[in-house]
């Protein structure tokens, strides 16, 4: 007689390892007093020049520091070390998306006393990084004019994990007749009540803005900490 | 494409169980997906045969039971199950919900062994 097969009911989440890990990064952050920004898009969604207009602007007044992800390369890092502030890249190889443990690796040798915010720049890439918790205390989602303004619908997911919505390159959005009625809307559809700032890093308009939103978000994290 | 890494991981998983229990042959998985997990179904059930290859869970099939976003309409004051992950607002009165009770999930809940 063949043995009939039973069921056994487990209960394993699979992001366990991760969400664990980035916890307990959230927590040494929190003790460090670091406050920690992670940046998700598409690539080419300008990601590295708002970066690089963010640590050049906010450094005379604040330490600050950035890691950033990429598939392959370290044009990006050497991009963001013209602003002088410390930049490690992490290398993916073949993975699509930052995972906590990538972090907890790339921070190793760093005081986080010594820093008053930190970026992550995560992989270009608009699915697998929603997934993945890096212990971060606010998750920027960008998309650019050039994109279109319907990405929010066609991304959802990515766009529902993110804390506060930014839209770049609005230099070019009249050239590309960019709706930005549209585009806000679509992204209020898929994350209701998510603040959205409206920026060009090339000129600088609106940085002023979104810089004081995050020092504004780090002040409200020490008072309550 | 973040499937593989998730396939391995679920492996990794039911493997640490399969040897507890020993001696055991795994013919199913049962996985609840989330429609938020950012997870696609049909990627990681190719992964998942290829993840197998090779380890103690080989020739196993993986079930999936997707399972929709569960939200909470602040009008109706009730949790709704949100139809469409494009639109975060009350399937009832049409209120947006901001606020996600599930839906993020990727999580075995069972498998099917012959001892």
């Amino acid at each position: 007689m063949n043995p009939q097969p039973r069921l056994v009911a487990l209960r394993h989440n699979v992001f366990k390892k991760n969400d664990l890990l980035a916890r307990g990064l959230r927590s040494r952050f929190q003790q460090a007093g670091v406050h920690v920004i992670s940046l998700v898009s598409s690539p080419g969604s300008g990601k590295t020049a708002f970066l690089e207009k963010m640590l050049t602007t906010m450094r005379p007044q604040f330490r600050v520091a950035a890691l950033v992800g990429d598939l392959a390369t370290e044009n990006d890092a050497a991009r963001l070390a013209r602003s002088q502030a410390p930049v490690r890249q992490i290398i993916t190889g073949t993975v699509c998306h930052l995972e906590a443990e990538m972090v907890q690796h790339a921070l190793e040798g760093w005081d986080l006393r010594d820093l008053d915010f930190l970026f992550i720049e995560n992989v270009g890439n608009l699915v697998c990084p929603a997934s993945y918790d890096l212990g971060e205390e606010l998750r920027i989602v960008l998309l650019s004019v050039t994109e279109g303004e319907d990405k929010p619908l066609k991304y959802p997911t990515i766009f529902n994990s993110a804390d506060v919505a930014v839209i770049t390159k609005s230099d070019l959005a009249v050239a590309t007749e960019f709706d930005w009625a549209a585009a806000e809307s679509n992204i209020q559809s898929v994350r209701p009540g998510i603040q959205t700032f409206r920026l060009s890093a090339k000129t600088g308009d609106g940085m002023a803005a979104f810089i004081a939103f995050v020092q504004s978000r780090r002040s409200a994290a020490i008072a309550s900490a | 494409m973040h499937e593989l890494s998730i396939a391995l991981s679920i492996i990794e998983g039911v493997s640490e169980e399969v040897q507890r229990l020993g001696g055991v042959q795994v013919t199913s998985v049962h996985l609840k997906l989330g429609s938020l997990s950012g997870v696609v179904k049909d990627s990681l059930l190719f992964s998942y045969q290829l993840a197998c290859e090779g380890t103690p869970l080989e020739g196993s099939e993986l079930v999936v039971e997707e399972t929709p976003a569960i939200v909470h309409c602040p009008l109706c004051d009730a949790d709704q199950v949100l139809t469409t992950v494009q639109h975060f607002r009350c399937p009832q009165c049409g209120a947006p919900t901001p606020e996600v009770l599930s839906g993020r999930e990727v999580e075995v809940v069972a498998m099917e062994m012959i001892s």
